[in-house]
């Protein structure tokens, strides 16, 4: 590969990285405020993408004639309407077995995970759904790189969300509730932390971002499939876990590491392998550096 | 006045029984302690009264209202505030953050001047506001500890064995701040082993085993009832001290 190729395909892997980062967020945070891996997170972004499509749907000729309102509409209301899933989700999947055997949530994460997925296939019929082509296709060279306007707007929209929930956990009055719950689960309520509201609000921004991540995807590949949940969720799970899974900045750092490492597997290897290589950084990860790379932090919680 | 009034306390796990019907009373701006051996049920008491569990029957009242069962925040709400055993400090956040998190439920506006009033108690903790609380010293996590219960603006100040773990010379220092907050008309309701500076801050006080309470009085009473002396002075009958 030429040093020009070289820097598209990071340049790639960057793009669909600030998704996957995205998505991880939802892991990520989930799990350091209750310690549950939250499998449920990669069908809420299939969720998320299926939901944008069907705003589209219902914007008709509004959103062609709009596109980048419609898009904004879409991703508002998906996000939406996801987080109340993620509620729903919390609700009924996860609050009765709070004090069941960590074992029990993540089996019924897993299970939601399924269910949502069929779901949509039933609903849709197994058949791929189009995203309306709302930026030019036509790319910009920038310099040795080139970049559709479509993908210089994903990257921005999610390193800029990942800031925004970044500086919400570190800076406002409820994600610092949500630290302390992380940090110390047993004493957040003595200062008058409402735990299980908080924990919810936690599962919705969690499902919020899964959201636009699915939609940034919808409008990048232009199709969506019913099982593109499991792909997504795999890779943004493994995002988690190499950033430091407990760790916000960890999730954008994992999700852009993912992605530049399987840009440059789809142009080493046959596409089939994609799967085998995340699979791949997720068993060395978790052989050679269980607390991922900004980690340390959670390793000493746990 | 009474500020904490607490009629038949009964708090069970499961098939265990840890507090079997206690009775105690702690009136405004006054300090009082909970003696007892490891087990008798001090910290299932206090833990009870915080919300962290609910007790099994019995009554709790704060300034005349009903607050048995309520879930720990609401309790922490209404400014009844542990500073549970073992500190349980948040170790991964800052000394800022922690304070600032003692101060929850009260107004953006209150924050600050109430950062300051606890810096004025504790100046040992100004250096550090930046540190992660989990680097500090055993002392300071205590300090911290009760700072943030400070924070509240507690109605009572429920403090866990604030002692426990300590160098004799740092849990002294501890003491002196306990009798500090008491003086300062916050009612606080102190459970020690250390019978002997428990009592020495406490004005009155009341024994706990197996979870019954079987004795009550001034702290004079106490320090002198032979029962006492001889379970948690280390004195024999009759001697002096
Ligand atoms: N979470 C719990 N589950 C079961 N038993 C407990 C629990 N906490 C305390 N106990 C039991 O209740 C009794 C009183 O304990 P505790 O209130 O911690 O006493 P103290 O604080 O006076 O040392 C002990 O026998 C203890 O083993
Ligand atoms: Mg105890």
């Amino acid at each position: 590969m030429s040093p020009s190729e070289i820097l598209q395909q990071i340049v790639n892997g960057l793009v669909v990285g600030s998704v996957y980062g995205l998505i991880a967020l939802g892991y990520t945070m989930v799990y350091g405020i209750i310690r549950l891996i939250n499998f449920a997170q990669g069908a809420l972004y299939e969720l998320g993408a299926y939901l944008g499509v069907a705003v589209f749907g219902l914007l008709g000729t509004f959103a062609t004639r709009n596109p980048i309102l419609g898009l904004v509409v879409a991703v508002i209301c998906s996000a939406l309407a996801t987080a109340a899933g993620a509620y729903l989700v919390e609700r009924v999947a996860y609050r009765p077995l709070r004090s069941a055997p960590p074992l029990t949530p993540l089996v019924s994460s897993l299970a939601v995970f399924f269910l949502v997925i069929s779901i949509i296939q039933v609903v849709t019929g197994a058949q791929p759904l189009t995203y309306p082509q709302v930026l030019s296709p036509r790319p910009w060279n920038l310099g040795p790189v080139t970049l559709t306007p479509t993908e210089v707007m994903i990257a921005v929209v999610a390193i800029a969300l990942m800031v925004a929930v970044n500086f919400y956990v570190q800076h406002t009055k409820t994600g610092r509730a949500m630290r302390a719950i992380a940090a110390n689960t047993r004493s957040a309520p003595l200062m008058g932390i409402n735990t299980t509201r908080i924990v919810t609000i936690t599962f919705m921004l969690g499902g919020a971002m899964a959201a636009v991540a699915g939609v940034l995807f919808g409008i990048n590949y232009g199709t969506v499939t019913y099982n593109m949940g499991e792909f997504g969720g795999l890779v943004a799970f493994t995002a988690a876990v190499l950033g430091g899974i407990g760790n916000v900045p960890g999730a954008l750092v994992g999700g852009l590491t993912v992605g530049v490492f399987s840009s440059f597997a789809t142009v080493v290897l046959p596409n089939q392998w994609q799967e085998a290589v995340v699979f791949g950084i997720l068993i060395a990860v978790l052989a050679f550096r269980p607390q991922g790379i900004l980690g340390e932090r959670v390793a000493d919680r746990a | 006045m009474t500020a904490l009034e607490v009629r038949g306390l009964v708090v069970t796990y499961g098939a265990i029984r840890a507090v079997e019907g206690v009775d105690l009373h702690v009136d405004e701006g006054e300090c009082v302690t909970i003696l007892g051996a490891n087990g008798a049920g001090k910290s299932s008491t206090l833990n009870c009264l915080a919300g962290l569990v609910r007790p099994a029957s019995g009554t709790v009242e704060l300034d005349g209202n009903p607050i048995g069962g309520l879930p720990a925040h609401q309790v922490a709400r209404r400014r009844l505030t542990l500073v549970p055993e073992g500190r349980q400090i948040f170790s991964a956040l800052t000394v800022r953050e922690n304070l600032l998190l003692g101060g929850f439920c009260r107004p953006q506006g209150e924050l600050d001047g109430a950062l300051a009033h606890v810096l004025e108690v504790f100046p040992a903790l100004s250096p550090r506001m930046g540190s992660l609380a989990g680097t500090l010293s055993g002392g300071e996590q205590q300090m911290l500890a009760l700072g943030r219960g400070l924070m509240a603006a507690p109605r009572v100040l429920m403090l866990d064995e604030p002692s426990l773990g300590l160098a004799p010379l740092v849990a002294d220092q501890i003491f002196a701040v306990i009798q500090e907050i008491a003086a300062s008309g916050i009612a606080v309701l102190l459970v020690e082993q250390n019978v002997h500076r428990a009592l020495q801050v406490a004005a009155r006080g009341y024994v706990l085993e197996l979870g019954r309470i079987v004795l009550e009085g001034s702290a004079t009473q106490l320090l002198g009832d032979d029962h006492v002396r001889m379970a948690y002075l280390g004195h024999g009958l009759g001697d002096d001290e």
